[in-house]
């Protein structure tokens, strides 16, 4: 009996300080998402939303790029559908991350904790982690996340209520911190494959064009783009120049 | 009521992809051009992210948003560090819209 709560203390220590460790790891991460998520409370309360949907945004969703396009989307008057099939396209990339996840972590142990640790999952934390130096325990990874949830949605928060204070060409500048963090994103990995940095090219390109036309909405326009650029990458570029994982 | 609903529906098809692979617990069998699209939908997302909206991103200084994109390029290839992108960018935008009397 004894030597069971030994045990249980010491698994218990041990969860506790993985979990720092991920915490500690993803200061980068946690420092980063402040002014975007500041940036995204600002715009969503200039875009009409309210204090409970601007946080429950950030809360339920976590996934900042596509929250900034639902924005957009929102402000251009584009039907909830729209919005919801866009988003389901941009976010789709998580599932690679999450089956490469799944291979490479230790065990199957603590199953219940996976749901939480799928919601977790961010291009930022996933770039970390497919680092050969990163923990693969699920306790540091919980940390690694959910240090970087609570900078996205407490950012999110304090812009809401206390954007305004900044002074307003802080706040203008602030309104390219997003674009900023997409070509944060962007620019490692089209500096490793020419593919990627044309179909990103391609991308952009295509959804100006659709922009300036303006045959349709402006909910299918980033979708029709995304969808466009993403075939001429995977099956006119690309030429099978590596593969990777 | 509409953007509840928004938030409902992208909560639910952002969570799905997450948490599929890892309840099925092994590793999927992707067809492998779909495996080839999916790579490229992220790049692609982003490009059309990031344009046009960048160019209009601060209304009337386009050369302020120029200078914040070319610095946001410049360190993003040369460090990886997303946070030092962003905190660098957001300080040369404010810097060239100083100059410019915003």
């Amino acid at each position: 009996m004894k030597e069971d709560i030994e045990e249980y203390s010491t698994e218990r220590k041990d969860t506790l300080s993985k979990f720092r460790e991920g915490m500690i790891a993803s200061l980068p991460i946690f420092i980063g998402y402040i002014p975007v998520a500041v940036t995204f409370g600002l715009l969503a309360k200039s875009t009409g939303l309210t204090l409970l949907e601007t946080f429950l945004f950030s809360a339920l969703v976590f996934a900042g790029a596509s929250q900034f396009m639902a924005l957009q989307l929102i402000q251009g008057g584009a039907e909830p559908i729209q919005i919801i099939v866009a988003t389901f396209i941009m976010n789709f990339r998580h599932f690679l991350m999450s089956s490469h996840l799944s291979a490479i972590l230790p065990a199957k142990e603590k199953p219940w904790l996976l749901p939480f640790l799928s919601f977790g999952i961010t291009d930022e934390s996933f770039a970390y982690l497919s680092t050969s130096h990163a923990s693969k325990e699920v306790d540091f990874i919980l940390g690694l996340e959910y240090s970087a949830y609570v900078s996205w949605v407490g950012g999110t928060v304090t812009g809401y209520l206390f954007g305004n204070i900044l002074p307003p060409i802080l706040q203008a500048s602030m309104g390219l911190a997003l674009y900023t963090l997409f070509i944060a994103l962007l620019v490692p990995e089209a500096k490793r494959s020419l593919s990627v940095a044309i179909t990103a090219v391609i991308g952009g390109l295509t959804h100006s064009c659709l922009a300036w036309l303006k045959i349709f909405s402006p909910g299918w326009n980033i979708i029709l783009a995304i969808l466009i650029a993403a075939s001429i990458g995977a099956w006119i570029i690309d030429e099978d120049e590596e593969e990777d994982q | 009521m509409n953007n509840i609903k928004i938030i409902i529906g992208m909560m639910i098809v952002t969570f799905i992809p997450r948490y599929l692979p890892l309840l099925a617990f092994s590793r999927l069998n992707i067809p492998k051009p779909l495996k080839k699209l999916l790579r490229y939908i992220f790049p692609a997302a982003l490009g059309a992210l990031i344009l046009p909206g960048a160019i209009t991103a601060i209304p009337n200084y386009p050369a302020a948003a120029a200078a914040g994109i070319a610095t946001a390029i410049v360190c993003s290839w040369f460090r990886e560090e997303i946070s030092l992108t962003v905190f660098l960018s957001v300080i040369v935008t404010l810097i060239s819209l100083y100059l410019f009397g915003y």
